[in-house]
This record gives C-alpha cells, structure tokens and sequence, in this order.
C-alpha cells in the first residue's frame, strides 16, 4: 500500500467544537490539506448526507461518520480527539473519540479492505482504548496503520 | 450453536463490517460460532454451502435486501437490522438462540432444498390438489428431455428412411428391420443401417419413458427413497403393458411406499442400512409386485380402451377434441390446466407401436400448436395496435415472439396478468380455433417441444402453420377489439371530468 490510511497530520487531537458537523468540517479540512480529497466543503457534504440516513455514534463514546464521495482522492482516515465530547446520536451519551472515513466513489477491492478491517478493529474496546490512550498524532497514525496492515 | 449472519448497511464501508465483528465477537463470548458474510462495499465474501447446511439459525443484520437469502430459507432467524448488530450484538445472539429454540417459523419452511439432490416442483406448504399436482410435474419434467431426445431420433430415423428406401413405405421398412443383424454387421456405407441406428437409439431412449415419470413422481413424494421403487414400477409398468397409466400410478404408489417405509422406527443398528438396503428392497418388492399381479392387468386393460378409443375417433371427434385441447392451453398459458393438456399429449407420445398417422401424434402437434398462439398473438398485437399497451407491454411483445415461435406459452403471462379477463378470452378461443384446425388438417408430430424448430418432424407442415396463424389472427383481433372498447370508455371518462372542471371554475 504506497498511502498509508492515517498520517500524523490527519490526527486532530483536543479539539474544542460545538458540534458534529464542527467536527466533521474541521477532519474534512485536515483531508483536503493533505490532499486526500479534492474539495472539503463538497466531502463534508457527502458525510452528512449519509450521517442524515441513520446516526453512526457508537457505544463507547465513539462517532463513526464517513461517506464514498466523488471528492475523495485515497481512502483516507480522520481522527478527532474532543475530550468535552460531541453528539454523534450514539444511544450512551457523546462521542469524546472521532474517527471519519473517507472511500473513493469507486473504490477498488483493496482500499476497502482495508476500511473493512478497520471497521472491525473499533468494534475491539482495547483497539478503542489504546487510541485514547495515544498522546499525539503520530502514536494514533502508528496504532491505525499497524491495525490495518494487510 | 453455530449461526450464520448477513450484514450490511446504506454505504458499505463502516457498519457492515462492524456488526460483523460485533456479532462474531458477541457469538464467540457466549458460546456459539457466527459466520458472517458481509455484503458490503468491498465485496461478498459469501459463505460456503456447508457452513449454511450445518447452521441453526440465521441472524440478519441488514439494511439493505439481504442478496440469495433463498440460501438460507428454511432455517429460524432474526431480522434485526445492522445497527442493532453493531450496538447490542449480545442481545441479538441471545434473541437468535431462542429463535432457534423456538423451531421454524411458521411458513418459512418451504422451498428448503435437499441439499444437491435434483430439483423438484414440490412445495411443502401447498394444499392436497396442488402437491399431487407438483408431484406429477416434477415426473413429468424429468421425462420430458427423454421424449425429445428419442421422439426427434425416431423422426429422423423416418426421415433417413424415407431417402434410404426410396419412397414413403421407407418409414414403415425401417421398423421391420432385424436391428440385432444391424448391429452384429453394421454397413457403414448404408444409408438404411443408420436410418436403423436412429430409430435403435430413439427406442431406447423411449424405453425410459415410464421409468422415468414413475421413477420422479416417486422422487417428487419422498425424495430419493423413492427413486429404486419409482423406476422399479415403472418398469413393471411397461412389463404388464400398463404403459404410462400404470406409470402414473406406481409412482404415486412407490412414493408412499417409500415414505412410509423410510418413517419406521428402527433399532440404531439398522438405521444405517435403510437407505441403501432396507428401504429399496422392500419399497421395490411391494411395489414391483402389486404392479405386475394386481394393478398391472386392469390399467392395461384401461389402456387398450384408450389407446382403442383414440385410434377410432373419426374425423369430426378429433376436432372437436382438438378444441377443447386447444382452449385448455389457452386458458391458462402455463398453469395447471394447460400443463394437464400438455401432460396427456406427451404421455400419448409414450404408447409403443404407433404408426405415422396415429390420433396420438395429432393430438401433440394439436397441442403444440395452440400452446403457440397466445404469446404470438400478444405479439402481434402490441405490433399493430402499439396505443393499446403500455411501454413494458410492448417491449415483452417483441419477446413474445420468439417465446411464441418456440412454443412457450408462458410468453403471454405478463400480458394475462395485467389485464387476465380480456388476455385470456382472446387466448381461449384463438388457441382453440388453432387446435380444431390442426386436428382439421391431419397435422402430426413426434416431438414434445420445439414450436417452428421442428418443423421439419411435422406431418403436413402447412396445415400446422396455417392453423396456428389463424389463431393467432383470431386471438389478436379480440384482444385489440376488447382493449379498444376499454381504451375509449377510459378516454371518455377522463375528458368528462375535465369537462366539467373548466365549466365550474
């Protein structure tokens, strides 16, 4: 795999937002710097347009928002630490860890692979924990990549 | 327990894959094994055969329509949706297992396949009437490649024969042949020898006409049990002279036979050799010999009398069943009644000894004929009066066409459906009218199946074509009359209303 899912950069930890879609726009912004989508606002749309569909908070304190767009570039992953928490409509309170996945519209069979493995990953709570436990961005990018490792 | 799970969500990338994990996790933790097959973006990985064979239960964990969920029919499941899955995956596997304790649920048991056994027509839901009926279909389904292969075999052969001998009577020297000294001293330069060979080889694949309808009926009542007894009967059958009648019965009886035996109670030491040993045996013994001592005798009297009673039907007999023939493929273009026609004309093909002209190969082709006229005259409709249908309509009357043409009368259905009153009245008397024709004309036919394809085995093919385009012309100009009437009365209806909207406002 010649792109890593996660870089340092695209790790956003203690950050302060009002709300989802705050978050949304700030990790969208993160992918369009680094150059894994095209255009943020039309990314950020997409994410909220399948976020409208059903809410992906997750036990746990985790939000899972992601989406397939036009926009995307390389299947990428955006994480977001907010330690006061946003609500990502999860059934036991708000999401304090974010992560957004961002699939090409047409993706091919190994990219999406590898979201699936990581899908998986953030069912494990010690996979979850290990995250929080991360204190910068290149410990969560090292802890994702290895996770994912095909 | 060991479950098997689908799971997928709107995008396919996140929860799909999530629920899988969660519910394989959550199985793991109490106890029980999931496998999951993710229908997601990246793919199905679909779960093999066996391990849906070998499963209790079903978890489906899916937001979207579960892909091949037949695969699973039969097995007791919960529908929880994919969020459910991913959230409470403890709580669903629990939900599952007491599904599973529970049984099947009611009128989901059908449709569960033998696994790799060969397809029946049988669905264990249906009523008395409609299970007798699949029964017989499924025999009837599985003989029905045995009648083409040796009815087109038998027609060349006749064909070959007529060159080979120089003239008509060739049909019937080929038949006097000692095919044994054909055989033992083949003449690889003679055209006779082969006109012989063809008909060898159709015979033979006519001999297992009987066999095969007992032999599948029986499969069709009690699964492979009543394969040996079914065959065994059959051939009994054929024995006593008790022909496809006989066949008939045999097979509804070594399908109960069967059944009842192979629902015996035994000690565990023979459970082990009923299928290969016990059951066979005495199925076979009881049904081989009631066959031959007791029911043989009276159904073979009861064939003669048909076979007599046909063969001396006169002229205007013929037509007259060639009507009612007719009008029973027309009427329900694929359903029961049309499948009782279709089921006496082929079993008639069955009879040994006919001759070219036999009231058997009429009633075939009389049959075939009018099987043919519904989906053409659709077809032919939908050309000509294009107003008349909708955009789907004519798109299937192109179709119908060539599903007329090969004599599928099931070519008509979409039409029948969305609009059976009129569909069916003009398939009724058209398919009716080309039946009567077809008898009129003498038309005769070895085949089961084929339509316009095998017109070259078809006795006065001219006076097929001619009946079955009279039909056809028949059919469509009532379906165009019908639907005409309808097509004003509904303009009518929509102009009045817009009539009166523009005088109030």
């Amino acid at each position: 795999m010649s792109t890593p899912l996660i870089l340092p950069e695209l790790v956003a930890v203690d950050v302060d937002a009002a709300d989802a879609n705050a978050v949304i726009d700030i990790l969208a912004q993160r992918l369009a710097e680094a150059g894994r989508v095209t255009d943020a606002a039309v990314f950020a749309t997409d994410v909220r347009a399948r976020e409208a569909k059903t809410s992906t908070g997750m036990p746990g304190g985790i939000g899972l928002p992601h989406a397939k767009s036009e926009a995307v570039l390389a299947p990428s992953l955006a994480v977001a630490k907010v330690p006061a928490g946003v609500d990502f409509g999860a059934p036991d309170g708000p999401a304090t860890l974010v992560f957004l996945i961002a699939a090409p519209a047409a993706g091919e069979g190994d990219h999406l692979k590898i979201l699936a493995a990581l899908a998986r990953k953030l069912v494990h709570a010690d996979f979850k924990d290990s995250l929080r436990a991360a204190p910068d961005g290149a410990a969560v990018a090292a802890i994702v990549n290895e996770a994912v490792s095909l | 327990m060991k479950f098997v799970a689908v799971t997928s969500c709107p995008t396919g990338i996140a929860h799909t894959y999530m629920a899988a994990e969660a519910l394989e996790q959550a199985g793991k933790a109490a106890g029980h094994e999931v496998t999951v097959e993710t229908q997601g973006s990246a793919g199905t990985d679909a779960i093999d055969d066996a391990a849906i064979a070998a499963a209790d239960g079903v978890i489906y964990a899916a937001d979207l329509e579960v892909k091949g969920r037949e695969r699973f029919a039969g097995k007791p499941f919960v529908d929880v949706g994919v969020k459910r899955g991913v959230h409470e995956a403890a709580k669903v596997i629990e939900e599952a297992v007491a599904a599973v304790e529970r049984g099947v649920p009611a009128g989901s048991a059908a449709a569960a396949p033998a696994a790799g056994g060969p397809a029946t027509k049988v669905d264990a839901n249906a009523s008395v009437g409609t299970k007798i009926r699949q029964w017989l279909m499924t025999g009837v389904s599985y003989m029905i490649p045995f009648v083409a292969a040796g009815g087109i075999l038998i027609a060349l052969a006749f064909m070959l024969a007529n060159v080979a001998w120089g003239g008509a009577e060739g049909a019937i020297e080929v038949t006097a042949v000692d095919q044994a000294a054909v055989w033992a001293d083949f003449d690889w330069g003679n055209l006779q020898h082969y006109a012989v060979a063809l008909l060898g080889v159709g015979g033979l694949a006519f001999g297992f006409l009987v066999p095969v309808l007992s032999g599948f009926i029986a499969y069709g009542i009690a699964d492979r049990p009543g394969l040996v007894p079914g065959f065994v009967g059959g051939a009994a059958s054929v024995a006593v002279g008790a022909g496809f009648l006989g066949g008939l019965v045999t097979g509804f009886l070594a399908g109960f036979v069967a059944l009842w035996i192979s629902r015996w109670k035994v000690a565990k030491g023979v459970r082990g050799i009923m299928p290969v040993v016990v059951i066979p045996l005495l199925s076979s013994l009881i049904v081989g010999f009631l066959t031959l001592v007791v029911i043989g005798t009276p159904i073979a009297a009861l064939m003669r009398g048909l076979e007599s009673w046909l063969g001396g039907l006169g002229g205007n007999q013929l037509v007259l069943l060639g009507l009612i023939l007719g009008a029973m493929m027309g009427f329900d273009l694929g359903g029961p009644v049309n499948k009782v026609a279709y089921t006496f004309a082929v079993t008639g093909l069955a009879t040994t000894g006919l001759t070219a002209d036999a009231a058997q190969y009429k009633i075939m082709a009389a049959v075939m004929a009018s099987g043919m006229v519904a989906p053409l005259a659709m077809a032919l409709a939908t050309t000509v009066r294009k107003r008349l249908f909708t955009e789907a309509e004519r798109e299937n009357g192109k179709a119908a066409w060539l599903l007329g043409a090969s004599f599928i009368s099931e070519g008509a259905i979409p039409f029948a459906a969305a609009d059976p009153l009129r569909v069916i009245l003009a398939s009724l008397v058209g398919s009716s009218v080309t039946g009567a024709l077809s008898m009129a004309f003498g038309v005769t036919l070895v085949a089961p199946h084929g339509g316009v394809w095998v017109l070259p085995l078809i006795g006065n093919p001219i006076g097929f074509l001619i009946s079955i385009i009279a039909g056809v012309l028949v059919a469509a100009l009532i379906v165009v009359v019908l639907k005409e009437i309808r097509y004003n009365k509904i303009n009518a209806a929509q102009q009045a209303p817009q009539h009166t909207a523009v005088t109030t406002a």
